[in-house]
Order: C-alpha cells, then sequence, then structure tokens
C-alpha cells in the first residue's frame, strides 16, 4: 500500500505492528500484549485521520495510485457479465473513455466512464483518464443505443478533466461535451451518474446529467482542479489547499449546495483500502436506486431531471 | 415594464469611456492602429474602417443593432449574483463583483430581452465581456434559462450572442452546473421546434463553448473571433509547441465543421432574420393577410 503524507502515523503503527509480529514468531515470546496495544492505537488513528479528512486530503485520496477505476467496478459489479463496446463511429476509439452492456444480478445495463490507467504505461495509453471528442461521441453513441433498446445508463465519473490538446480542438472538444449534456439531459431512460475518483469540470459533466448524481464519500466534483485554481486566483500553485477550501468540491459540500444527489459511503481509508467491499456497496446501491427509477414512467422522470438542474444556482 | 432606448443613445454609451480615445472622439484600432472618429467608427458598427477588425462591444450595442429600431424589454435586470461558496481568494468575491459593477455599469456579464427582429419577435441573450471576463455564474445561467422560458412560453425564436472566457471561478461547481442548466433548456427549445441561432464572437472558450455557444440549430461567428474549449495557452502547454497560425480562429472552427458561416457584424441581423424566415415565419400568403 502506498501512503500518502498524512498517512505516515498509520504507516509507522503499521511498521511497528508488523515487526512486533515478526518478532514475536522469530523469538517465540508472547507478545500478544503489545501486538493488541499496537493494534488498538492503529484503528484509533486511522480514525482519528479519515474522519476528519480536509477537502485536500479527500483530493489526494480521490487521486490515490491504488484506487480502482472504472473498468475494474464494471467488471467486479458484473461478475464479468461485461460487453464492451468500442469507438465512436467516426473518428476512432478513445482509451479514455469506455463503455459497453453490462449485467447486475440480471438487470442490464448500458455503462459508461473515464478510464484511467492502473501503471505507467497504461496511463499513457488510457491519456489519464482524459477524453477527447470521440471519446465523449462513443459515450453518447451507447447512451442512445440504451434509449433504442430501453435500458438504463450507468456513467462513472472519473477524469481530470477532458484534454487540451490540439486535436481534441480540431475536432470540437467543446461541442462534443456540449451536446452529451444537451442529449442526457432529455434521454429517455434513467441515467445514474456516480462520481468514483476525480469529477473535473466539463470533462465530468460531458457525463454527468442524470436522474440521480451520486459522488463516493472521498471524490471530488468542481470547475477547476484546486492546482488550476490555485494558479489562476492565487498566481501561485501553493494556494492548493486553500483552493480546495474555498471551491467547496467534497460530496458533503456539493450536497449541501445541492449540486449532486447523494453519498456513498467508502470503506475506512478510502475505496483502494478495501475495493472488493467498495464494489458491493455501489452494486447495491445501483440496483436499489435502478429499482426505484424503473418505477416511475420516463415522462414524469425527465421532468423531474430538468427540474432539477433548472435549480441549481444562487443568485438574488 | 421594460424600457426602451434609442439608438442614438446606444452609440454615444458604448463609446464615451473608451481609454484609447483621446477626449473620447477618436478610436484607435487594437490590430492596425489607424484611428477614426468615434462616431464614423460606430456608424461602422464598431468594425475598423481599414483591416476589418471587430472591436468587442456589449448587450447593448448588440441589442441596437438586431432589434428593430433598438426597441426592445430587458427580462430580469436586476438578478445579481448570491456569492453561494462566500468565496475568498487574494479577494473576496463580492468585492469583485461591486468593483465590476461600478467599473462597468453593467449588473452582469449576460442581458436578455425580447423584441423584433425584421418584423418577428425574438428573444436575444447576449454576453459582455468586460463584466468579470463575461464569466458563466448562477446569475448568467438563470437569466439565460429564463430568457428560454419565455421564448418556450410564446414560441419565439432565441438568439444567443457570446462573448465569454468560461466558467465563473469564484462560484465553482455552481458555475459548472450553469452548463447543464442552460444546455437542457436548449435541449426543451428544439423539442419544441423553436429556433435557436448561436453566434460566437471573440473571445467565446471554456464552459461557453461546451455548452449553449455550440449548440445552435445554427451556429455564426464573428470573423477573427477566438472560440476554443480550451485557452490557447492550455494547448501550447500540453502540445509542448507553437499554435499553428489561425488556430482557434472562427476561420479554423468553419474549416474544422463546427460554423455554419462567419458574417461580418453588419450583415448579422440580415442573415439572422433570413434563417428565421426559412425556420419560423408563417407562411407567405398568411402573413400577407394578417399585416396591416
Ligand atoms: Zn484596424
Amino acid at each position: 500500500m502506498e501512503y500518502l503524507d498524512f498517512e505516515k502515523p498509520i504507516e509507522e503503527l503499521e511498521a511497528q505492528l508488523a515487526k512486533a509480529q515478526d518478532l514475536e514468531k522469530e523469538t517465540e515470546t508472547d507478545m500478544s500484549k503489545s501486538v493488541k496495544e499496537l493494534q488498538e492505537r492503529l484503528e484509533s488513528t486511522k480514525k482519528d485521520i479519515y474522519k476528519k479528512l480536509s477537502p485536500w486530503q479527500k483530493v489526494q485520496l480521490s487521486r490515490h495510485p491504488q484506487r480502482p477505476y472504472t473498468l475494474a467496478y464494471i467488471e467486479a459489479m458484473t461478475e464479468g457479465n461485461f460487453l464492451e463496446l468500442h469507438g465512436d463511429r467516426g473518428v476512432k476509439d478513445d482509451k479514455a473513455m469506455v463503455g459497453g452492456w453490462g449485467m447486475l444480478n440480471g438487470e442490464p445495463v448500458m455503462f459508461i466512464g473515464q478510464q484511467k490507467g492502473i501503471n505507467t504505461k497504461m496511463r499513457q495509453y488510457r491519456n489519464f483518464g482524459m477524453p477527447n471528442p470521440e471519446g465523449y461521441r462513443k459515450a453518447l453513441r451507447l447512451m442512445k443505443m440504451a434509449e433504442k433498446f430501453n435500458r438504463p445508463v450507468v456513467s462513472l465519473i472519473d477524469t481530470p478533466g477532458a484534454f487540451p490538446g490540439l486535436e481534441a480542438e480540431e475536432r470540437g472538444q467543446g461541442e462534443a461535451i456540449a451536446r452529451n449534456i444537451y442529449e442526457m439531459s432529455v434521454l429517455k431512460v434513467p441515467i445514474i451518474c456516480v462520481v468514483i475518483g476525480e469529477g473535473a469540470s466539463g470533462g465530468a459533466l460531458g457525463i454527468g446529467v442524470g436522474d440521480r448524481v451520486l459522488m463516493l464519500e472521498n471524490t471530488w466534483y468542481s470547475v477547476i482542479s484546486p492546482e488550476s485554481c490555485s494558479s489562476i486566483l492565487w498566481r501561485s500553485w501553493d494556494y492548493k489547499e486553500q483552493a480546495a477550501d474555498a471551491l467547496k468540491l467534497t460530496a458533503p459540500d456539493m450536497l449541501k449546495n445541492k449540486l449532486i444527489d447523494g453519498i456513498i459511503k467508502e470503506p475506512l481509508g478510502g475505496a483502494h483500502q478495501k475495493p472488493q467491499e467498495m464494489f458491493e456497496i455501489l452494486k447495491k446501491e445501483l440496483l436499489k436506486e435502478i429499482t426505484e427509477l424503473k418505477g416511475k414512467t420516463i415522462d414524469k422522470l425527465i421532468e423531474k431531471r430538468l427540474a432539477k438542474f433548472a435549480k441549481m444556482g444562487a443568485y438574488k | 415594464m421594460g424600457w426602451f432606448t434609442r439608438n442614438k443613445e446606444g452609440i454615444t454609451t458604448s463609446t464615451k469611456d473608451k481609454k484609447e480615445t483621446p477626449e473620447g472622439l477618436w478610436y484607435k484600432c487594437k490590430k492596425c492602429k489607424v484611428i477614426v472618429s468615434v462616431e464614423d467608427h460606430g456608424k461602422n458598427v464598431w468594425v475598423c474602417h481599414n483591416c476589418g477588425h471587430h472591436e468587442r462591444i456589449n448587450a447593448r450595442e448588440y441589442f441596437q443593432l438586431l432589434f428593430d429600431e433598438g426597441k426592445h424589454t430587458e427580462l430580469n435586470a436586476k438578478l445579481s449574483s448570491g456569492d453561494p461558496l462566500k468565496f475568498e481568494d487574494t479577494k473576496k468575491y463580492t468585492d469583485r463583483y461591486q468593483a465590476s459593477v461600478k467599473k462597468t455599469g453593467l449588473n452582469e456579464a449576460v442581458s436578455t430581452a425580447y423584441g423584433k427582429l425584421n418584423n418577428q419577435d425574438v428573444v436575444i441573450g447576449c454576453m459582455n465581456f468586460n463584466f468579470i471576463g463575461g464569466s458563466m455564474g448562477s446569475v448568467v445561467g438563470e437569466k439565460i434559462a429564463r430568457a428560454i422560458d419565455h421564448s418556450l412560453k410564446y414560441h419565439k425564436p432565441f438568439i444567443m450572442i457570446s462573448k465569454s472566457g468560461g466558467a465563473r471561478m469564484m462560484e465553482a461547481a455552481f458555475s459548472l452546473m450553469q452548463m447543464a442548466k442552460t444546455s437542457s433548456k436548449l435541449a426543451q427549445l428544439g423539442q419544441k421546434g423553436i429556433p435557436y441561432v448561436s453566434v460566437l464572437t471573440d473571445p467565446t472558450t471554456g464552459g461557453v463553448t461546451a455548452s449553449f455557444a455550440m449548440l445552435g440549430d445554427i451556429n455564426i461567428a464573428e470573423p477573427g473571433a477566438l472560440i476554443g474549449f480550451a485557452g490557447p495557452r492550455v494547448v501550447k502547454e500540453t502540445i509542448g509547441k507553437d499554435l499553428p497560425e489561425g488556430f482557434q480562429t472562427s476561420e479554423f472552427l468553419l474549416e474544422h465543421g463546427f460554423l455554419d458561416f462567419i458574417s461580418h457584424r453588419k450583415d448579422l441581423k440580415a442573415k439572422i432574420g433570413l434563417f428565421l424566415t426559412m425556420t419560423h415565419s408563417q407562411p407567405a400568403t398568411e402573413k400577407s393577410t394578417k399585416k396591416k
């Protein structure tokens, strides 16, 4: 396990604990008392740290290199009953955006989502989870297919942003995102969006309009990353913590501001600590939401979806 | 009720505050540096006589240009930001906001109004770039949404003139969600078969490009405008080399298929009018009986 800066006390205690357990084995002396003591200290330290994470620490957790990514969720939740589909039928297959049919406890679902790479080579291959326009168009193609066959859409959001490259501009990054937002707002099937990692700006919103928009506990969602916000407003990269505070980008803040519909709890310390548990939690939540949304007429659903986004804002 | 402005007033107010005009009588082109009288510049719809550079103008001027005799009724003029996040960086957002109101004499980065264009009822929204960079916060989203509601209610075509640096960072996710709010309203307009014309002017970037600006039944741009999703500096940093000549200009976007055409500002009204006649007017016979 890789440790983040604020997890150092946990790292130290875990090292001490491992040492004590090793010593116990080697010397065959009874150290159960100090082992137990260390375990208790470890548990309380974990609680202390993870129960009061700052916004910036949550941003760090959302980007933890061992955090599970979209395909890992889909594979686990569908128990391998997943038919991945490729291509936008125009330009190419965007590796930063994945999607396809998955079976969720007998419930056929269209999954879409940004995909990050799990190692250096794959990170390049997945373009760090930053889609090009064809990624958004691929996602739209799949959503339209879901609409055609009357199946719900599940969108898993995890991106540091839409790719700001030269070809992305040539092929209309802005238009691709705009079109998705437009189409998703009136798509005739239920849509559930879940931020599972980073929800950065238009790149996230491009697959983020739905009947339910949820965030995992240690994720962030905003118009800009804390680093970029710091560099623009403070004219320095050093104010990312303050920017993370100011942006109110955590799940509880987003819920409080009525910009999302709910928060999904993660295992203590983050999704990467117990991925299997995380997959089960999300699966249960998705099935619950799907059952609920399927019980409503599509006209009512779209009306509510439109009304929800129409209400977002603060003015006088 | 609404207020009406007259042609002459629009021209004088638009240019009286220009810093680069000595004694407010002369306008110096930002591009070619040629000097013309403010009056002539206004008569030429704020386009340089010499090089054709389209000066950035605000809603007030576009309303003069597009509405018949400049007559219009403004919608929701008083709406202002609620500072939902109590945002503070090196300055308080509320202070920045008040400073911008004071400096520009405007209430927000967008103005919306209804009136007639070539005798057809229309609703027009237009962004004011000098109000916090024409950035989109809650008020911009809400005013556009309400203008589209007016279009929906009275079945009037909607015209949006974009000119924006993108999202208003100080409203963070509230700003982001205005993309969804405006685009979903446009989807409703689309379902009703009511035309939507998007006019992209210099500059149109970020979240505005990635929402209503790119969603027109037709997308029109003024010549030489900067239009893109990512700003040119960001793209340059991403690719690590200089950008090609003309990258992210109106002409570039036309070439790549994202605009229907580019229009000189003086032809804008006629072209929009023609499009609306093609798509939204009553059949000719019916119309002639209705008139007079
Ligand atoms: Zn000139």
